[in-house]
């Protein structure tokens, strides 16, 4: 085979079939990758719909220069290997075909760069002057929410509402950090020393959240630095801000209570903010005003439930590694107390 | 004079630990090189496997987080300087006087002495994990977290340390080596009558002498931060860790070239000598690899397109790192352009080098791809870019390297590699580095950041992390096949010809392995792949003459205590400035000797 005018074909057409069936299944894993919880290929967002459509034709652009390249390996390894009788051809190149194949690249690349301009241009836009303000601040290792003209502020989950904008300003308390919702938008470092901006409109609301991670690398407990974006109707995130904005739920169960004075005797108020109750105001760590209501502790690190609130009460370095939160050796009696009182500030 | 400081006898042994010691053979040093860097790739896969054995499943417990940092960050900093570097630096070390026709390398002694700064560096940063702990900030060490305030621990002096001395040693082996081929090419042998190999070693020289010096600068930075309480990378003491990421980026992004460059040189050297014909576009493919040389300066701020630059820095950067991807281009189709037409040898070099092709193309387009800004928004830091760098440093600098390793072995030990043992290192390699890397695409596209110890169920991310682990068991079986082999080799006698492959250049021309003078006879030089022209000419190598005295410089022991000094210089910044200062009267009193050295 090969020596023959239609070994040759055979080889050819055989090539550029497996060639097809390879890239084929690649794209099927693609696409299969692209349907999961943290995808970055689903865009909710005007801006990530940008990006996603940039994206797309690079995309498909690379799929093209992979499958011919590919399959021209594939076709001149079968073709040309050493065979009795065959003698390699002597010449040391071709101008013409240089040309060609420098011109190659540069149109690709010139089709990459027009999208991408493009998408630049449109998302590096000033936001619209209605934009709902956001200051997204990392911590290590997890990310603090101020709403400047609501006067909110809340950890690790943040609020929208769909179809407007969010305008979000970034920054940092320690080391590097970088906002990063996929779905959302790409990410942008928060920087400490810098203010970094970025901002999106959202445009799908549901009831579970958009997943979102630390995506540069700030230390022991990286991994563990997550959050969760609820992007909700307008009038579900006008009732998020009022019950957001409105003192904590008083403890009314004597237990409750009782974990509202060990959350004061224990220290806790040194570090945590609980509106409503004036001896906690402290501010190094996430505000807690409602913290029953979030679905999550320790930076989207485990569910938030009774279990998991002991378990970090605990011991918050077995749960996190790295954690900040000194483990402050709370005794069963002042954990029984606390985890009530947490659970119920809604 | 010199009598005064040499107190030790030189040997004239050619064996044994002495002469080991006090060489200045390019050979044995290139030996020296190869043998130690891949001891090093044999530690960075080991860490590699430790990582990939914590990630097989979510919530993996096999190490913890702490440690988990410290494997990745030892991991890059071991597969980039003390693996790929100087097992590039072994074939650079000891092919380029080979293939120029040369009798040795400008500086003899110099090139010792690089070998043992870069050994102190390499004993020094990995003594790490036994002295207090190992950087654990990733090999790019972003301040603020590599500050004293955020990384207390010494790991982070360590890498400051230790990558100053191995810049030493890169530096010194790059004057070197661009001295060496620009003087020392044998008659006839124009600058374009050069094996490509020769030009991308003049390249990669270039780019190491213009970016180590900025490295080297960033580095005295963060150390005086650290040490000394300076404040250049201090966010709110009118430093900017911005700052320090141009720096490392400025040295880093040519570092990328540095580690893939050789092993282009190695494909273009190995494809056109198994086709049968001359390499397709020489010209091409020499100025492709000189303006990746230069263009590579222009393209750093890439991999900070998330750091909040701005739209202008992203727009000129992304247009900088498009055009990168240009020659890079031309040089992959002139390589298809030589197998054409050929009369291909499959043996197992020319596997590797066919596999390059296609593994560093796939490097190639994922890393066009993030060339768009807003591509990269979502690329950077994810697993898509740590597939995509694997693809270029695994499916591209070592795929080379093991072709050049099966291509020279039988000229650096007169002994062929069983080449039955070297395909089944090629499939296991080729198959576990597809499963191992190719799987990263689709858990980035997936969302996943890169450096995470752990991740949870239900993501989807599950399959691929298995599959990619079982991939790095795949690799790890490919390695220790050709341990094997090496070792199983080693043990035959030296019956190899001199030129088993019908090679085109010079190191094709002497006895394998060379004489410590490498040629009897310089060869002269007619075209651009000398031994074909000879053979197709009929023309013999000129014979000997009678009576030649071939000289060579003698071993000296100079660089290898010149070298201590530098080991006790830098220790001496991790422990106490007396070891340093001690250190100084070593380097002083080995420069001393080694000026007033005899030299015959």
């Amino acid at each position: 085979m090969g020596s023959s005018r239609s070994g040759r074909a055979a080889i050819i057409i055989g090539s550029l079939v497996a060639t097809a069936i390879l890239t084929w299944a690649i794209f099927v894993a693609f696409a299969d990758s692209a349907n999961t919880p943290q995808t970055t290929f689903i865009p909710a967002s005007v801006q990530a719909a940008l990006v996603r459509d940039a994206y797309m034709i690079i995309f498909i652009l690379a799929g093209v220069v992979f499958f011919a390249i590919m399959a021209v390996t594939l076709i001149f390894t079968l073709l040309y290997r050493e065979r009795p009788g065959q003698t390699a051809l002597q010449f040391h190149g071709n101008s013409k075909l240089e040309v060609v194949w420098t011109l190659i690249p540069v149109i690709i690349v010139v089709i990459m760069a027009v999208p991408t301009f493009s998408a630049i241009s449109e998302t590096s836009k000033a936001p619209p002057a209605d934009a709902l303000k956001v200051v997204a601040i990392g911590h290590q290792w997890w990310f603090e929410f101020q709403y400047p003209e609501l006067g909110l502020t809340t950890a690790n989950e943040l609020h929208v509402p769909v179809g407007r904008a969010v305008s979000v300003t970034l920054e940092s308390k320690d080391v590097i950090h970088s906002f990063w919702v996929p779905q959302l938008s790409g990410k942008v470092d928060m920087m400490p020393g810098h203010r970094n901006h970025l901002w999106f409109t959202p445009t799908q609301a549901r009831p579970e959240p958009y997943l979102a991670q630390c995506a540069e690398f700030c230390g022991i407990s990286h991994a563990n630095m997550r959050f969760r974006v609820f992007v909700r109707p307008a009038a579900d995130f006008d009732a998020w801000t009022k019950s957001t904005a409105a003192d904590r739920t008083a403890p009314t169960t004597d237990i409750a209570k009782a974990g509202e004075a060990q959350f004061a005797a224990s220290g806790c108020v040194g570090c945590h903010t609980v509106k409503g109750n004036a001896a906690a105001a402290g501010t190094v760590g996430p505000n807690l005003t409602h913290f029953g209501s979030r679905t999550t502790l320790g930076s989207g690190v485990v569910d938030s439930n009774p279990q998991n609130i002991r378990k970090w009460l605990a011991n918050p370095q077995n749960v996190k590694p790295g954690a900040l939160m000194p483990n402050l050796n709370l005794s069963q009696d002042a954990l029984d107390k606390l985890v009530p009182y947490l659970e119920g500030l809604k | 004079m010199a009598t005064a400081v040499g107190a030790l006898a030189h040997t004239e042994e050619h064996s044994g630990l002495w002469s080991w010691l006090t060489t200045v053979d390019h050979k044995k040093i290139g030996a020296l090189y190869g043998i130690t860097g891949f001891l090093f790739f044999l530690l960075g896969g080991a860490e590699a496997v430790a990582i990939r054995t914590q990630l097989a499943v979510p919530n993996g417990t096999v190490v913890d987080a702490a440690r988990f940092n410290e494997l990745f960050t030892m991991h890059a900093l071991t597969m980039i300087f003390l693996a790929i570097m100087p097992m590039g630096a072994a074939f650079f070390n000891y092919f380029i006087p080979l293939q120029i026709g040369a009798r040795d390398v400008a500086f003899p002694r110099l090139n010792a002495l690089s070998y043992w700064v870069f050994l102190s560096g390499a004993v020094i940063l990995t003594s790490s994990f036994f002295l207090g702990g190992a950087p654990d900030g990733g090999w790019f060490a972003y301040v603020p977290l590599t500050g004293k305030q955020y990384s207390p621990g010494t790991g982070l002096d360590f890498y400051v340390v230790g990558l100053m001395v191995l810049g030493l040693s890169s530096l010194l082996a790059s004057l070197n080596f661009a001295v060496t081929i620009i003087n020392m090419r044998a008659p006839g042998m124009t600058l374009m009558r050069m094996p490509v190999y020769m030009w991308i070693a003049l390249v990669v020289a270039f780019l190491l002498i213009l970016s180590l010096p900025v490295l080297t600068v960033g580095l005295i930075q963060l150390l005086f931060d650290r040490k000394f309480g300076t404040n250049f990378f201090t966010p709110g003491s009118g430093g900017d860790p911005i700052l320090w990421q141009h720096i490392f980026w400025i040295f880093g992004h040519p570092e990328v070239y540095v580690l893939i460059l050789p092993a282009m040189g190695i494909v273009s050297e190995v494809l056109p000598v198994m086709s049968r014909k001359p390499l397709f576009g020489y010209s091409a493919i020499v100025f492709a690899s000189a303006s990746i040389g230069v263009l590579g300066f222009g393209v750093w701020a890439h991999h900070m397109f998330t750091t909040g630059l701005g739209t202008v820095p992203q727009v000129v950067f992304s247009a900088s790192t498009m055009a990168i991807g240009v020659p890079t281009g031309i040089k992959i189709f002139n390589w298809l352009g030589t197998m054409y037409g050929g009369n291909i040898r499959f043996v197992t070099a020319t596997y590797f080098a066919v596999a390059f092709i296609a593994t560093f193309t796939i490097g190639g387009i994922s890393g066009v791809m993030h060339a768009s800004p807003s591509v990269d928004a979502q690329h950077q830091d994810s697993y898509f870019v740590v597939a995509h760098l694997h693809y270029v440093l695994f499916g591209g600098a070592i795929m080379g390297i093991f072709s050049g390793i099966f291509y020279w072995f039988p000229k650096m030990t007169g002994r062929l590699l069983d080449e039955a043992t070297g395909k089944l290192t090629f499939w296991l390699m080729f198959v576990g580095l597809n499963l191992t890397f190719f799987p990263m695409h689709f858990l980035g596209l997936a969302g996943m950041p890169r450096r995470i110890y752990t991740y949870d169920a239900g993501l989807g991310w599950e399959t691929w992390n298995f599959v990619a682990t079982i991939g790095a068991y795949t690799i790890a079986a490919s390695v220790l096949v050709f341990v094997v082999n090496f070792l199983m080799t080693m043990r035959k006698p030296r019956t190899a010809p001199d030129n088993p492959w019908d090679g085109a250049t010079l190191e094709w021309a002497t006895s394998s392995p060379p004489p410590e003078h490498d040629f009897d006879v310089i060869p002269p030089v007619h075209d651009r792949d000398p031994l074909w022209y000879m053979r197709d000419h009929n023309i013999a190598m000129p014979a000997p003459p009678e009576h030649q005295h071939i000289h060579m410089p003698p071993p000296s022991y100079f660089p290898l205590i010149m070298g201590l000094g530098v080991a006790m210089m830098a220790i001496g910044v991790l422990s106490t400035f007396a070891i340093t200062a001690l250190g100084i009267v070593v380097v002083i009193y080995s420069t001393w000797g080694w000026v007033l050295e005899p030299t015959d």
